[in-house]
This record gives structure tokens, sequence and C-alpha cells, in this order.
């Protein structure tokens, strides 16, 4: 058993780009279900505004970086209207089902192939990056050490993605800490004592949506540039595994959503070398290797399980909130 | 009629709960007699034709009243009278089927909720909305107007707002004071005790220095030694300038503090005047005695004579 491979593999999805993107993505939900209360289910299809609109500004249009970057934030902004307006007056649970389907829809125009030469339909687009790459600032060569030793693109990479969670975090940490995150905070524990008081909470729980869908939509192309956009990765399955690492960390928290995609990343990747390596090794001879690469997602879901019934605020939740949850 | 509606019988307490202080009752609010509907000489809210109906069910249908400046003005009612819903569409959270009213001579038809409170038009609810995972300190900051840190772009720059900020976290501090909550301001909302929720929801109102303060069965679930402290709260609202509407079911509340009552049955308004003089009204006997819903209010005997005794004991009470 090569424990050292095992340990090294988990490590680095400490500070993967993917991480990031799931970090950010969770940040996201964070602001939007930890402070405002709003049940967005559609967080995949954000972040599959933000692939493909960065993709194709690239791809088909030949736009900058930054130009395509725009494109896929301009995109999330107008998907966060789209599902907003009619749906933001009602109940909270409207915009759960309204958003698990605009999500869907997303994903299924992207996969259809009446658009194919604009999406590559089910295979997706790739080659994408030299745009990115080029803006590099470091001379090729290795960066790093141990598990975290890279590539000039992936250092580059990996820079650019936490720069922009950590970014991302100090935002809500500030905002969320000001008058606004009051009012969003009260929203989230009822919004007609917050109407009452004459704040417009229809333009405050659109700013949340549009705030955190943007977040997503930039999560989006961070997992975008390390891989290929393929369109079933934006499964709700993805919507479900942000859930999973926001309610890891603390659903109303800033350092939750990021530590617990750390976390839940590093479970997922030691789990799934350990079963691969111990089906390999004989220890487990009812499984196959097949079987073993499901069998992450299982022990990944007990861990989950685990902390949800004992630290049922998450990692960095407050204890105390639980003690009059209604 | 359920039995909270008005407490009549013996299983009143014996020493009704008093303001400490003997109120002062503003009079000569009213122009003529004091009849459903009839005018006032300064009013601040004026009801036209104000209609809701909820499928075949007209739950308010108000054909006018006015509700006079600087003065405590209860409105009470059987339970299902229509009062909550009145409160609601006076309030902007819900809307009529038709009529117009106005605040202060604007017209609030078609106005949404928040911009009838950022007028000045502050409301409590039946049920306490205390932001219960919001310290009692956040939820009274929440209740300040105009706060430059409300914006999500200038809340990304605190220096913007943090005088402000202060000066609000002084003029709460001082309503908590007021209000007996210092102590728990930085306990969570969902800590306090439903009486202390009331009171917070009605200092977090006062947060914005409104002009009509409307409150929605500011006593229900209130033990009798907050119920002093709030009658004295809203006898202190109306010291201070501010106009008060509230719907209450305790008619000893009602009698020791509302300088002018209106009396709603079945979505209308069939009675108003003076605290003492109305309940004498028959039409307000009948709306809250008579069983016989399926006849015209205010014209059936029986059921007057069928509860003198009660009423009796209403008026026994008075002396």
């Amino acid at each position: 058993m090569d424990w050292g491979a095992i340990f090294g593999n988990a490590a680095v999805e400490l500070i993967s780009p993917t991480t990031a993107a799931y970090a950010l993505a969770a940040l996201g939900l964070a602001v939007h279900f930890g402070y405002t209360g709003l049940l967005n289910f559609g967080q995949a299809g954000f972040m599959a505004l933000g692939a493909y609109g960065y993709a194709i500004s690239i791809l088909t249009f030949g736009f900058p970086v930054w130009g395509a970057f725009l494109v896929g934030v301009g995109a999330s902004i107008v998907f966060a209207l789209i599902l907003g307006v009619p749906t933001l007056r009602l109940r909270a649970d409207y915009l759960a089902i309204v958003t698990i389907a605009a999500a869907e829809i997303v994903r299924l125009l992207f996969t259809t192939n009446t658009f194919a030469d604009v999406t590559g339909s089910a295979n997706g687009l790739s080659g994408y990056k030299n745009e990115f790459a080029a803006l590099n600032p470091l001379a090729p060569g290795s960066y790093g050490f141990g598990p975290f030793e890279n590539n000039a693109y992936d250092t580059w990479l990996r820079i650019v993605a936490w720069s922009i969670v950590i970014l991302a975090a100090l935002l809500v940490w500030q905002i969320m800490r000001s008058p606004w995150g009051r009012v969003i905070k009260g929203i989230r524990e009822d919004e007609d004592a917050v109407r009452a008081l004459g704040k417009n909470v229809y333009a405050y729980k659109m700013q949340s949506l549009i705030l955190g869908g943007v977040f997503g939509t930039i999560a989006g192309m961070i997992f975008a540039l390390p891989r290929a956009v393929v369109p079933s990765n934006y499964q709700t399955t993805l919507t479900f595994f942000i859930y999973a690492i926001l309610l890891l960390g603390g659903a109303a928290t800033v350092l939750g959503p990021i530590i617990g995609s750390m976390i839940f990343w590093v479970l997922l990747s030691f789990f799934s070398g350990f079963v691969a390596r111990a089906v390999e090794a004989g220890w487990l001879p009812f499984m196959t290797s097949v079987q073993g690469g499901q069998l992450r997602f299982i022990l990944v879901g007990v861990a989950i399980m685990l902390i949800v019934i004992f630290r049922p605020q998450g990692i960095f939740g407050n204890k105390k909130e639980l003690a009059f949850v209604r | 009629m359920s039995a909270n509606a008005i407490p009549l019988d013996s299983s009143a307490p014996l020493e009704p709960p008093v303001p400490t202080q003997k109120p002062i009752k503003t009079t000569g609010l009213h122009v003529g007699d004091a009849e459903p509907g009839c005018r006032k000489v300064d009013p601040i809210l004026v009801v036209d034709n104000v209609r809701r109906t909820f499928g075949g069910l007209t739950a308010v249908d108000v054909d006018h009243v006015e509700v006079p400046r600087g003065a405590i003005t209860a409105l009470i009612g059987p339970n299902g009278a229509g009062k909550t819903t009145l409160f609601n569409l006076l309030t902007g959270f819900d809307k009529p089927d038709e009529g117009t009213w106005t605040f202060d001579g604007r017209s609030l038809a078609g106005v949404p909720a928040y911009k009838v409170a950022r007028m000045g038009q502050i409301r409590t609810f039946q049920l306490t909305k205390a932001l219960g995972l919001l310290t009692v300190m956040d939820n009274m900051l929440l209740g300040a107007k105009g706060q430059t840190g409300e914006n999500l772009f200038r809340a990304l720059l605190p220096f913007l707002w943090r005088n402000q900020e202060a000066d609000n976290r002084v003029k709460a501090l001082d309503l908590l004071t007021r209000f007996k909550l210092d102590a728990k301001k930085d306990d969570y909302a969902a800590s306090l005790s439903g009486g202390q929720r009331k009171l917070l929801e009605m200092a977090r109102a006062l947060m914005s220095d409104p002009t009509l303060v409307m409150l929605d069965e500011p006593m229900a679930g209130v033990n009798p030694a907050l119920t002093q402290s709030l009658l004295d709260h809203i006898l202190n609202l109306k010291s201070q300038g501010m106009t008060v509407l509230f719907v209450e079911h305790d008619m000893h509340m009602v009698r020791h503090i509302a300088d002018w009552v209106i009396v709603m049955a079945e979505g209308k308004v069939v009675a108003e005047g003076d605290p003492h003089e109305v309940m004498k009204d028959p039409a307000v006997i009948d709306a809250y005695l008579g069983q016989h819903h399926d006849e015209d209010i205010g014209e059936d005997p029986d059921a007057e004579t069928e509860h003198v005794s009660a009423v009796k004991e209403l008026l026994d009470d008075e002396r």
C-alpha cells in the first residue's frame, strides 16, 4: 500500500483550482442560502453559464480573456434576473423549484445538437486555454514543493483562482458586517418584518441572487480552465455537492465554504486513492475496481452525514444559532 | 366566537393591569355625532370605500373612516371582523379590490409596504416578528431609516456609514434602556420571551421616528406585569406626538388608554366613539355578543336583552 501516494494525491486537492472553484460556488450559495435564505438549487446552471460564456466567447468570437470574463458575468446577471423577477416575490420554495429547472434547461440547451457548432453539444468545448496562459507572468519551470509542485501554467491558474476566492471571501465578509448584510440576514429571518421597517426586500433579494450567481459563474470559469467544458459536468449533482460543502463548512459563514471545499476534495481524493489501492491489494475481495470508484462517494456521504449529525451547524457555524431552530 | 374575544366572565383577572400613570385622554376629536365614518378634526389616515374579498367572503368593506392625529385609536371587533385584514391593506401588505386611502394627505393606494413604512407609518404584527437569529441590537439597528450602508456598493466602504451607525447605536441603546431590554442587547432575539419580543418589536418600530404607529394586538400573549409597561409605552408614544392605532381584544386596556374607538364587525365599521360611550352602543354589544350573524347588525333587540348581564359587567368594570 503506497500511503505516500494516497496522502500526496489527497494533498494536491487542497489547493487545486477545482477546490477553489467549488469554494467560490459554495461562497455564492452561502450568500444565497446561508445569509439571505434563498433556496437556490441551480448553482450548477450559473457555473455552466460561466464556463460556456467564457469558452464560447473565446472560441467563437475571439474575445480577449477579460471580454470573455465579462460575457460570462453578464450572462449570469441576466440569468439571475430571469429567475428572480417572477419568483422572488413568491415564497422561498418556488425559487428552489424554478432554479433547479432553469439549471437543467441551461444544461440541456448546451447539450442539444441544434447549437453543436457553437457549444460542441455533448462533447463540449476545449482549446480555450491559450489566451489565459498567455497572460501568465511566470517563467516556464516548476514552482512549489512536494505535492504542491506544479508547472508554470498550473501555478498561475492556482494563484489566480485562489486570489479570486480570497477577494470574494473578503467581499462577503465586509458586506455581511455592514448594514446591507444586516438587512439581508433580516430577510432570512422574516421578510415581512423587514418590509415593515421600510426596506425594499425584493431589491435586496435580487441583489443577493445576482451576487451569489456571479460568484457561481466565476467559479464555473475557474472550474473550466484546468479541463474541458462538458455539459454533463453541470448536472444537478454538482449543485448538491456544493450544498454539501456549504453545510459542511457552515451555511452563514465566510470561511466555511472555503475550508468545506478543501475538506470535501481532500476526503474525496483520499477515499478514491485508498479504495482503488485496497481493491488492487485484495483487501476488498467482494468489489471490482469499477465499484471501488463509486464507493468513494458513499464514504464521502457517510463522512458528511457524521459531520451533519455531530456538528449540524457546520465547522464554522455558531452553535448558539441551533439552540433556537424552529 | 372564541373565549379570548372579550374577557367577560369571572375568569378575567380581578385587578386588570392598568398603566402606572393616569392617562390623559384626548377629547374633541370628531366633528358632529360620533357615528360610524364620522369626520375628525384632524385626520391622519382617511379610508374610503376599501373593499377586500377572499373568494366569496368579504373580509373588509369600509365605506369611510378617519383616524384622528395625535391620539390613541383602538380598532376593536370580534374575531374575524377584518381588523387585521384592514391593517394589512392600510400598510400595503395586502391589496384591496377597490378603494382609496390617504396617509397625511398622500394617497397610499398601490404603494408597496416598504414605501408606506418609509412615509412614517410603521406597523407591528399580531404574531410577533422578532428576527430570531439577529441580536436584539441588530434588530433595533434594522429599524433605522435612510441608512447609507444599506446600499450594496456603499456597504463596501465602512467610512461612509460608520458615524451614522454609531449614532443609530446610541439611539437604539437609549430605546432599549427605556424598554428595559438593554441587558439583552447582545443576545439573539430568539432567546427573548414572548412579551419581550413584543417590546422589542415596538422599540424597533420607534427607531424610524414614525408618525403613525400601528400595533396589531400588542397585548396578545403578554403577562400582566409586562402588560403594564406596554401600556405605559403606548401612552408615551402619544405624549411624544405620535399617533397610535391598535387592534386589541382586551377591553380593560382599550378603555384605559384609548382616546377613540372604532368598532368593526363582519368587515364593516359598525360604531365609533369615545371608549366609554361606544361600549354602550347596541351595535357593539351585538357585534360581540350577538349570535345572529345572518341578521342585520344593530337591529336585534333580543340579542340585547339576552346578554344584558354580560354587558352590565362590562359597564360595572368602568366604575
